[in-house]
C-alpha cells in the first residue's frame, strides 16, 4: 500500500472513531425518562404502550412492527442503526416503509432520549 | 389628543393580526368547548382531550361544521389522544371503547352560530397562504391507494374506508368534506407547525407527493 493510500485508510479510521465516540457520549448525556414520554406520544400507537410491537395500529400493518423487548432482536442492532432507522424510516435500514421517517420532526437530542429508552425496554431487565 | 391617538393607531396596527384574534373573548355559546378543546394559541393542548380549535376558521368547512355539530360522529376511533384510550393485556394494546365520550350535539340554530364563531378564527392566515398553489387535482382510486397505504405509509394511523387503516389518528375518508383544501396540504407539510402535540410526523415529503396525497382524499368522497 503506498504513502497517500495510507494517510487515507488512517484519516477514514479516525473519522469513524471520532463518530462513534461523538454518538457514545450523545447517549451517555441522553435521557431515557424524556424517551419514554417521546415513545409514549410517537411511537407507541404502533410499537405498543409496553414496545411489545402490539400497539393499536399493528393489526391494521401489513408488516408487523418491531417489537422492542426482544432482546435478541434489540441487542443485534447498533445504536447507529437504531438512529438511522428513527431519523430516516424504516427504509433506509431496509425494513418497512410503514415506519416513518422522524428526522424531520424529532431533534437528534430526542432521538438519542428514544434510543437511550429503548436501551432500558430491551435489555435492562 | 391627536399624538395620543396616533401612538394608538400605530400601536393598533403594529400588533399582528393573530395576536388580536387570541384575545377575542370566548363567546358564551362556545364555553363548553372549551373543557376539551384548546380555543387559545397561548393555553398549550398538554391535555390532548380534543383537537385545538383556536384555528379552526383556518381548518374546517363551515358547512361540514354545522352538520356535524348537529349529528356528530366520531373522527378518531382512539379518542383525542390515543395513550388515554388503550388497555393494554398480555402486551396487546387495544381501544377501551368504554373510556371514549361522544360529542354533545346541538340544535340548528345553535350549530349555525358556533361554526359562524369558529370560522372566524383564523390566527393561521399566513402558513395557510403558503400553500395556496395546491389546485385540487385527480388520480386513480388504485394508485391513490397504493401510494397512500404502501408508499407513504399513512394506512397504519389513518383509515381511508370505514374498514382499512391503523385506529391512532383521525379517519380520512371524510376528510375532504371537513377540511379545507390548502389546509390538508399544509398539515401534511409539517403537522406540528400547527398543532405541536399532534403525533404525525412530518415527512419532509415535497410540493407534489404531498398534492397527490391530498388528491386522493378528495376522490375519496367522490366530489368532482
Amino acid at each position: 500500500m503506498n504513502r497517500e493510500a495510507n494517510i487515507f485508510l488512517n484519516c477514514l479510521l479516525g473519522l469513524a472513531l471520532i463518530l462513534t465516540l461523538g454518538m457514545s457520549a450523545a447517549l451517555e448525556a441522553a435521557d431515557a425518562e424524556q424517551g419514554r414520554l417521546l415513545y409514549r406520544e410517537n411511537c407507541a400507537q404502533c410499537h405498543g404502550l409496553e414496545g411489545s410491537g402490539k400497539g393499536i395500529n399493528a393489526p391494521h400493518l401489513e408488516v408487523a412492527p418491531r417489537n422492542h423487548t426482544d432482546y435478541e432482536e434489540m441487542n443485534a442492532r447498533t445504536n447507529e442503526e437504531l438512529f438511522k432507522a428513527i431519523s430516516e424510516g424504516g427504509q433506509a435500514v431496509n425494513k418497512s416503509v410503514l415506519m416513518p421517517n422522524w428526522g424531520h420532526t424529532l431533534s437528534e437530542e430526542d432521538i438519542n432520549n428514544l434510543i437511550a429508552f429503548l436501551r432500558k425496554l430491551c435489555c435492562e431487565q | 389628543m391627536f399624538i395620543l391617538r396616533n401612538i394608538v393607531l400605530l400601536t393598533l396596527t403594529a400588533v399582528p393580526t393573530s395576536l388580536l384574534a387570541q384575545e377575542a373573548p370566548i363567546p358564551a355559546i362556545a364555553e363548553a368547548c372549551a373543557s376539551c378543546h384548546q380555543l387559545d394559541r397561548s393555553e398549550g393542548n398538554t391535555a390532548h382531550a380534543a383537537p385545538p380549535l383556536f384555528y379552526a376558521g383556518n381548518k374546517y368547512r363551515q358547512e361540514w361544521l354545522e352538520q356535524w355539530l348537529q349529528a356528530p360522529y366520531r373522527l378518531r376511533p382512539a379518542g383525542g389522544f390515543f395513550a388515554d384510550h388503550v388497555i393494554t393485556e398480555d402486551g396487546i394494546d387495544s381501544v377501551d371503547e368504554a373510556s371514549l365520550q361522544d360529542h354533545m350535539a346541538v340544535d340548528s340554530s345553535k350549530a349555525a352560530d358556533i361554526a359562524d364563531w369558529l370560522m372566524s378564527l383564523t390566527p393561521m392566515d399566513d402558513l395557510l397562504a403558503a400553500s395556496s398553489d395546491y389546485q385540487p387535482g385527480s388520480v386513480s382510486p388504485r394508485m391513490g391507494a397504493m401510494d397512500f397505504v404502501k408508499f407513504k405509509g399513512c394506512g397504519g394511523c389513518h383509515r381511508d374506508t370505514p374498514e382499512y387503516g391503523g385506529l391512532s389518528g383521525p379517519e380520512l375518508y371524510t376528510a375532504w368534506q371537513r377540511l379545507q383544501p390548502q389546509f390538508i396540504v399544509s398539515f401534511i407539510k409539517d403537522p406540528r407547525a400547527w398543532n405541536p402535540d399532534s403525533a404525525m410526523p412530518s415527512r419532509g415529503l415535497n410540493d407534489g407527493q404531498i398534492h397527490k396525497l391530498a388528491d386522493y382524499l378528495k376522490i375519496l368522497t367522490n366530489e368532482d
